[in-house]
């Protein structure tokens, strides 16, 4: 039960040059097309197998809301088909297709019905559903006074009342509040543990990462990768800075991680190291460590100015801290062709213990999506372990002061 | 087909149910204005015509001749204009819910006759109290009442799904269907009676489908008579042959109609 096995699917959207080219076609019995077709998918092959979670991300316009809709079953594919085992539950877009007149309880009630539940069933989960939503009194007005928030959250309680072989979901948990979406993933995770496929689509990297086993990146119509979420999720973000000339790059290193590299290549990373106060090299670092991160770089053109950032992420690929030059407001302008740059930030690794990663950016302004040089995922791999400090959790290094007062 | 309808039976039921609701929910006095307002519609016509302008019909004598007469021709003509008109637009009303569930659409026209049916039932009703308390109930050929009313609603639907996939592709659709449901109502003899008309005129009116039907309608309302059902061979032919169009339109035409919407 919950599995979605998608196979050749295709979607195309009929174009006429007038409205009367439509009727014409319709009406001439020689049956001669005069639309051309508009293709928004092409030939996309996946399989879900149950309980495991996938996550669809991609620019927007790239068809990710298209595929779900296919999927289910709301959109008839052009080519292909798609078959689910299971029963579906499904959030597309904002809200459920609630009708603006009636009452949150009535739309519940009609959303329920459309799901396949009786109206006992719909009675006996219906206070599970206010309590979930948690929406008060405005269960009774007319979903029309309901702010995008308040309607997304019962959307969410009702498709979810019951756990589903097969919730999908599309971008709509950016729409409720921190609080909301805290519970609703916490809601999404436990249906996990018990056994629903998840397919979800979502800008929210973390989101993707810590929820998903898998992410497939659709660009262009066409599915262009598809494996483990953090490997997707480092080409997408190199894809995004795709505009120019660049190259992406994913190889494979010693330990099967995916490296992913991108850029014009007008300047590119010789060298990075993290270096201990006697400048040598660091492969485990101690917790609140001064350490210095160094950053050759080498212009293989002219280059009127240069910024150099870094980012230490966690083992799940999460940032834990980033920045770069130009925020640090030290600017690096007309280099020469040829001409090495020595890099160094020094700070205390005031981080937990754990295995990151550093990923290296060389671009021009503010953010690598400007004009992208060099972009380098995994550009060095390393531990932190707590020696000397009191037991800690967490990716934080924030060394409280304690004090006690009693009190009669 | 017929399965899938029965599966959502509770939607179907409980969407007809909401609508009702919803209809007079904002109102003071709530669904009593759904009796009210045929109601209100009798008395208008009873005094005006009956009572003030002294309307008679040719050949009957009764006081209420003249207002039953026109209370059988509108109101049944009120419930097929009902029909076509909400199902030509009801799969654009529900964009909505077209986009974001995956449902049997088929089920949205048939929400649609069933509302109807249900607001045609209140006012009918109301009416048959009329008759029976004006003393002026026509027996038991009231019963016929019953297969008319099947032969209008399947005109009615299968016009109305037509032209209702058609305006998701053509929104002149909706346009006209209000333009000719005008003058379609003046061409047929709902509010005069045939008697009046010149000879060359009412040749044409015959060949109005509705005019067989309304007829049928005034015979057994006003003069008790069962209604000649050999003229009411083309309007049902017509029926079907409308709802066989308006079901292989909609079935040929329903996935690229989500795409459109």
């Amino acid at each position: 039960m919950g599995s979605i096995t998608v196979s050749h699917l295709g979607k195309a959207y009929k174009q006429y040059s007038s409205r009367w080219s439509r009727l014409v076609e319709w009406l001439d019995p020689r049956n001669k097309p005069r639309h051309h077709l508009k293709w928004i998918l092409q030939d996309i092959n996946f399989t879900i197998k149950p309980g495991e979670a996938t996550g669809i991300i991609g620019i927007n316009g790239a068809g990710k809301s298209t595929l779900l809709k296919m999927i289910t079953g709301t959109t008839q594919p052009t080519t292909g088909s798609v078959h689910i085992t299971g029963r579906v539950a499904a959030l597309l877009e904002l809200g459920m297709g609630f009708h603006p007149d009636f009452t949150g309880r009535q739309n519940v009630y009609m959303a329920g019905q459309l799901m396949g539940y009786s109206l006992e069933d719909i009675t006996a989960l219906m206070p599970h559903i206010e309590a979930f939503a948690e929406i008060g009194d405005y269960i009774d007005q007319p979903v029309r006074v309901y702010s995008s928030g308040m309607q997304m959250r019962l959307a969410f309680s009702v498709a979810t009342a019951h756990r589903p072989d097969v919730l999908i979901v599309d971008e709509a948990l950016s729409v409720g509040d921190a609080y909301f979406q805290h519970r609703s993933f916490a809601r999404i995770r436990a249906y996990r543990k018990q056994g629903t496929t998840l397919l979800i689509v979502s800008h929210d990297k973390q989101a993707i990462q810590s929820i998903c086993d898998r992410a497939i990146l659709l660009n262009g119509g066409k599915l262009t990768m598809e494996g483990e979420p953090e490997a997707v999720m480092d080409y997408y973000n190199a894809l995004l800075a795709d505009h120019q000339n660049e190259s992406i790059q994913q190889t494979r290193d010693e330990s099967g991680r995916i490296k992913t590299s991108s850029g014009t290549g007008e300047a590119i990373v010789e060298e990075v190291h993290l270096l201990n106060d006697q400048n040598e090299a660091l492969e485990v670092i101690k917790v609140g460590q001064p350490v210095c991160l160094r950053i050759v770089v080498r212009m293989v053109e002219d280059v009127s100015e240069l910024v150099v950032g870094y980012m230490i992420k966690d083992r799940l690929g999460q940032p834990v801290f980033g920045t770069n030059t130009h925020h640090l407001a030290s600017k690096l302008e007309s280099l020469p062709k040829g001409q090495r740059v020595s890099v160094k930030f020094s700070f205390n690794a005031n981080i937990g213990e754990g295995h990151y990663s550093l990923s290296i950016a060389l671009h021009t302004g503010d953010t690598h999506l400007y004009k992208n040089f060099e972009w380098r995922d995994f550009a060095l791999v390393f531990n932190v372990v707590n020696m000397g400090k009191a037991r800690f959790v967490g990716v934080a290094w924030i060394p409280p002061s304690l004090e006690f007062q009693n009190d009669r | 087909m017929l399965s899938r309808i029965w599966a959502y039976r509770g939607f179907i039921l409980g969407n007809v149910r909401r609508e009702f609701q919803s209809k007079y929910q904002n109102s003071l006095l709530g669904s009593a204005w759904s009796i009210l307002q045929p109601l209100s519609m009798i008395l208008v016509y009873t005094v005006i015509f009956a009572n003030v302008m002294r309307a008679k019909l040719p050949g009957v004598y009764s006081t209420f001749a003249y207002s039953i007469y026109l209370c059988s021709g509108t109101l049944t003509w009120a419930l097929f204009a009902d029909i076509t008109s909400r199902s030509q637009s009801v799969f654009l009303d529900n964009a909505n819910l077209i986009k974001k569930v995956n449902f049997p659409r088929i089920c949205l026209p048939i929400i649609v006759i069933l509302n109807a049916t249900l607001n045609f039932a209140i006012i009918f009703g109301i009416f048959t109290l009329f008759l029976w308390f004006t003393d002026s109930f026509p027996g038991w050929s009231f019963i016929a009442i019953l297969p008319l009313l099947i032969i209008e609603v399947a005109f009615a639907i299968g016009l109305g799904i037509t032209c209702g996939v058609l305006n998701v592709f053509f929104r002149d659709v909706a346009q006209l269907v209000g333009v000719v449901l005008q003058f379609w109502f003046w061409l047929t003899p709902i509010v005069y009676p045939m008697t009046i008309l010149p000879d060359t005129i009412r040749s044409w009116i015959e060949r109005n489908p509705m005019t067989s039907l309304m007829t049928a309608y005034q015979d057994v309302l006003v003069t008790g008579h069962w209604p000649h059902w050999e003229t009411l061979w083309p309007v049902t032919l017509l029926a079907l042959l409308s709802c066989l169009l308006g079901y292989s339109l909609f079935r040929k035409r329903a996935g690229e109609m989500t795409d459109e919407l």
